[in-house]
């Protein structure tokens, strides 16, 4: 027995009988004798009961001392608020303790919210459909690169050297069979595409171009003309997008992009330390039928009444098998219902103010941090959005110690641009007194280098 | 029902933000900025509410009544998971924050490592996988480039039995691999003989879920892993029905090199209408060098940290994978310990071969040649030979207010009725889903068009899956611009 099985002993013994067996290990059978445990042999930690788990869970809950400080690191995960009536739907039975819709007419409430986030999806990144989900942003790149492969025939990709390095890590595990290959473009000192690079890796062909809007390094530049490139080259554009950036920005459909992924968890996600995220993937109408993963449609049932179904199956593993497009199976449903419930709370108001608090609070810390003496800008001259590189001069380590010791997570390090190199952001959640602290705690540190 | 878009309108919105406390910035450049409205809803959080929960009743699921899933698992969801995963020191964490400052999550992590490694018997677990296809295409890149670093890079055929999920077969491809079909005897299991012809220099691995997609064990499993030892690949468990074999048996006993685990099966995390899950991934010494990056190492009550392996295979997810998943997993294996765990499965089999039992002398039980373990297959021959189909006993259940089995699955039982109850059904539920299948048996006799017109207490009837694909309608259409906007 126990809090979860409501068969006891008596229950048990009347149930074996039915079955016609003595006793338990007689269903054992068939496991050959040698790879039985004898009962007990399992060595795991005793049990505990609910209040003790939560005291313990409560113990390891402060250690993670970094929750509770002001965020300021990025980097593909975001602190932003979540509105409190999200949770409310998200708890409800009905939504997450239901399996995958494969029974339509039991499955409706799941089926119309997914067809609602695609639909939402679609509208911000400006493209004609969406699925309902993947893994999270770097799956999504990486699933992306393989529907460019499959429309366009090649099996070349090219990724901006400013793409997400964890994103473009994942790409590069998913592509990484033998007749596959994958180039990388640099990026010029304002964070823009190297165009001429470009170009030539293009040339001869290729599946796919992608370029992070805006770029990993928080630089916006316009996709317009990077998209004539690509298309020139006979390959499709894959925009990898920041999804509260689309609520301001030009949307990368308007600009020409053929595919547009990116990280859902911006909207109404908490961090929970990497998961479970949700990844977006939109694309052009024509596309649809080589995307992978479920996708929802709207029907009628025999009486004509409007409901929603799965559809385009043949597409997938339980049914294609090794011709499916894709392996995935259980994606991140709850995830995306969280994004279409953050989509309608936040709205068309809601969401351009997050947009933008996070533009205006950003460059305001930019613009602080930039009056301390020494530090300088990564990609001076370029546009960002909501985060930024800045080379402080000291090594980043030292000062992301020192911003922790006043319970700031002060950004993420990029060795890669410099020993004092940070990426940073500042969110809605930022305030203005957090901001002082921040610059204050850098120009301490700043300052007993440069005095 | 209406849709989110439907009802929006008046320049409503559901939140409120703090003041901008910040001098605004200089306007981004206009070439930059979006043209017109996003098209997102304007209601007000009430409003948003009403939708969603008009929309949640719609739904079957757990909390409501039995799911019999073949494969899937449906078990309860304990409540408490639920709080802990939002515990703000658990959910409030960056993944990129610096170990030091993510100690808990390190030591909940290292620990679930440790319980994965008791419960499959192998030393080395990677918790990144996000779904079971995730864990399998893990396990492949392990295989392949264990293969490759012996320089048998060309060993790229995976053996499989003609009853795999489809996942394994797709997660093959993606891998980069030929599938080998292998054959099941009569008895249903993977056929050795068969198994011994194909098995070669070609061979990268053996994929194979046990218990398998019929529910049975593959009893000459001991001798199945050798012969791909002998030809120089290595088996996959495909560890989707591990839910039969908590405590009782260990895959690495039986001669599998990797094995992924569905979290969201096994360790009771819901289902989430369709996911998220977590797929962990098991496998021998050998393997664990190439495990993604990045593995979390060091003392469970001491220090943790994020390390990656020296010949790592890259990385499945930007992240360290769904985390709030391995906390509820982990709640669940703390609150059980190890004989709450093999009550589990000792109460999931016992349920599957109680509901056998009493369904026997009503279906075809193909197979049928002894206990089966947490799960069984029906076939409805003899009743398609009257002219309902399966799906229409699927749907008429729905009327009967359950939830359907799997159906039509495994793909060599025909007109195929997976059923698998999971322990957390008392007697009585079971009890009563048999009567209800029974009652339908009634009605196939009787009034064949109840069964063959269901479901009619549905929200909706059954829907028209082939206009749904011929006229693809993915998004709700944008509504016309009004004059003069």
């Amino acid at each position: 027995m126990g809090r979860y099985i409501p068969n006891g002993d008596a229950h048990r013994a009347r149930m074996l009988d039915e079955i016609g067996v003595t006793s338990f290990d007689d269903l054992l059978a068939p496991i050959p004798a040698r790879f039985r445990l004898a009962p007990g042999a399992l060595r795991l930690p005793d049990p505990v009961s609910e209040l003790d788990l939560q005291r313990e869970l409560d113990g390891m809950a402060a250690l993670n001392t970094g929750a509770g400080m002001a965020c300021f690191v990025g980097a593909g995960a975001y602190d932003h608020f979540i509105p409190a009536a999200m949770d409310h739907v998200l708890l409800r039975s009905e939504f997450y303790t239901a399996y995958t819709p494969y029974q339509a007419e039991v499955s409706q409430g799941t089926l119309q919210a997914i067809f609602e986030y695609q639909t939402l999806i679609a509208r911000l990144t400006g493209m004609d459909m969406a699925n309902a989900s993947v893994y999270d942003g770097g799956s999504a790149v990486a699933e992306a690169c393989l529907t460019a492969m499959r429309v366009t025939g090649s099996h070349r990709v090219v990724l901006a050297g400013s793409l997400n390095p964890r994103w473009a890590e994942v790409a590069r595990t998913y592509l990484g069979r033998s007749e596959f290959t994958v180039a990388e473009v640099p990026f010029l000192a304002d964070g823009s595409l190297d165009a001429g690079a470009t170009e030539g890796l293009v040339a001869g062909g290729c599946a796919a171009l992608v370029v992070q809007y805006p770029g990993y390094f928080g630089v916006v530049e316009d996709l317009r003309p990077i998209a004539d490139r690509i298309h020139a080259a006979g390959g499709l554009l894959v925009v990898a997008a920041d999804p509260v950036a689309l609520a301001v920005l030009r949307s990368p459909g308007d600009a020409g992009a053929d595919i547009v992924v990116g990280e859902g968890q911006s909207m109404g996600i908490p961090l929970s330390y990497g998961g479970p995220y949700a990844g977006f993937m939109a694309a052009r109408e024509s596309i649809a039928r080589k995307m992978p993963g479920r996708i929802i449609g709207r029907t009628v049932d025999r009486a004509g009444q409007t409901g929603y179904v799965m559809t385009l199956q043949t597409r997938e593993q339980h049914i294609r098998r090794e011709k499916a497009t894709s392996n995935i199976c259980t994606n991140q449903a709850l995830m995306a219902l969280a994004n279409a419930l953050y989509l309608s709370l936040t709205g068309e108001t809601g969401f351009r103010e997050v947009a933008l608090q996070c533009y205006h609070r950003s460059h305001h810390l930019h613009d602080r941090l930039l009056g301390i003496p020494g530090v300088r800008p990564c990609f001076p001259g370029s546009t960002f959005f909501r985060e930024f590189a800045l080379e402080f001069p000291v090594p980043a380590a030292r000062l992301l110690e020192r911003l922790a010791s006043r319970g700031i997570l002060g950004g993420h390090p990029l060795p890669g641009l410099g020993e004092g190199a940070l990426l940073v952001t500042a969110t809605e959640k930022r305030t203005r007194g957090e901001m002082d602290r921040y610059v204050e705690a850098a120009a301490g540190v700043c300052g007993e280098v440069t005095r | 029902m209406r849709t989110i878009f439907e009802m929006s309108g008046g320049g409503r919105c559901g939140v409120s933000l703090p003041e901008l406390d910040v001098p605004e910035a200089a306007p981004l450049p206009a070439d930059l900025l979006r043209e017109g409205p996003i098209g997102l809803p304007e209601v007000t959080e009430g409003e948003t509410m009403r939708h969603f929960i008009g929309l949640s009743s719609l739904n079957y699921h757990v909390d409501k009544g039995m799911y019999p899933l073949g494969s899937c698992t449906m078990k309860y969801n304990p409540k408490h998971h639920e709080n802990v995963a939002r515990m703000p020191g658990l959910a409030g964490l960056h993944p990129l924050a610096p170990d030091a400052l993510a100690q808990g999550t390190l030591r909940i992590m290292r620990r679930l490592e440790e319980y994965l490694s008791a419960i499959t018997g192998f030393p080395g677990v990677t918790l990144q996988p996000a779904a079971g296809a995730q864990g399998e295409l893990c396990g492949l890149l392990l295989i392949r480039s264990h293969h490759i670093r012996r320089g048998e890079g060309h060993r790229n055929e995976v053996l499989m039995p003609d009853s795999a999920h489809g996942t394994n077969p797709a997660t093959s491809t993606l891998a980069g691999c030929r599938v080998v079909g292998v054959r099941s005897n009569e008895l249903g299991e993977v056929d050795p003989e068969d198994l011994r012809a194909k098995a070669g220099p070609n061979t990268a691995a053996f994929m194979l879920t046990n218990p398998n997609t019929l529910g049975l064990f593959e009893s000459r499993i001991g001798e199945l892993t050798a012969i791909v030892h002998e030809a120089g690949g290595l088996n996959y468990m495909d560890g989707a029905n591990m839910n039969a074999l908590l405590g009782i048996a260990r895959p690495a006993d039986m001669g599998f090199d990797v094995c992924h685990i569905n979290l969201h099966k096994t360790f009771s995390t819901p289902h989430g209408g369709g996911g998220p899950g977590a797929g962990p991934v098991a496998c021998s010494a050998d393997l664990i060098p190439y495990l993604p990056d990045a593995v979390v190492t060091g003392d469970p009550d001491g220090g943790c940290r994020l390390e990656r392996m020296p010949w790592s295979f890259g990385r499945l997810l930007a992240f360290q994978g769904n985390v709030g998943v391995l906390y509820r997993a982990y709640a669940y294996v703390r609150s059980l310990g190890a004989k709450g765990l093999r009550e589990v499965s000792e109460n999931a089999l016992i349920n599957a071969n109680y509901m056998k039992a009493r369904l026997r002398g009503h279906f075809d039980v193909p197979f049928d040649h002894g206990p089966c373990m947490h799960e069984f297959v029906l076939s409805g021959d003899r009743q398609a030979a009257r002219g309902v189909k399966t799906l229409d006993m699927a749907k008429r259940l729905l009327d009967y207010g359950f939830h359907a089995p799997t159906v039509y699955f495994p793909l060599i039982v025909h007109e195929a009725m997976m059923i698998e109850p999971t322990e957390t059904e008392g007697i009585e539920d079971l009890d009563a889903f048999v009567e209800a299948l029974l009652g339908i048996l009634r009605e196939v006799q009787e009034k064949p068009h109840l069964v063959t017109d269901a479901p009619v207490n549905t929200p909706v009837l059954r829907l028209d899956e082939v206009t749904a694909v011929k006229e693809l309608c993915l998004v709700e259409p944008r509504k016309e611009a009004p004059a003069g906007n």
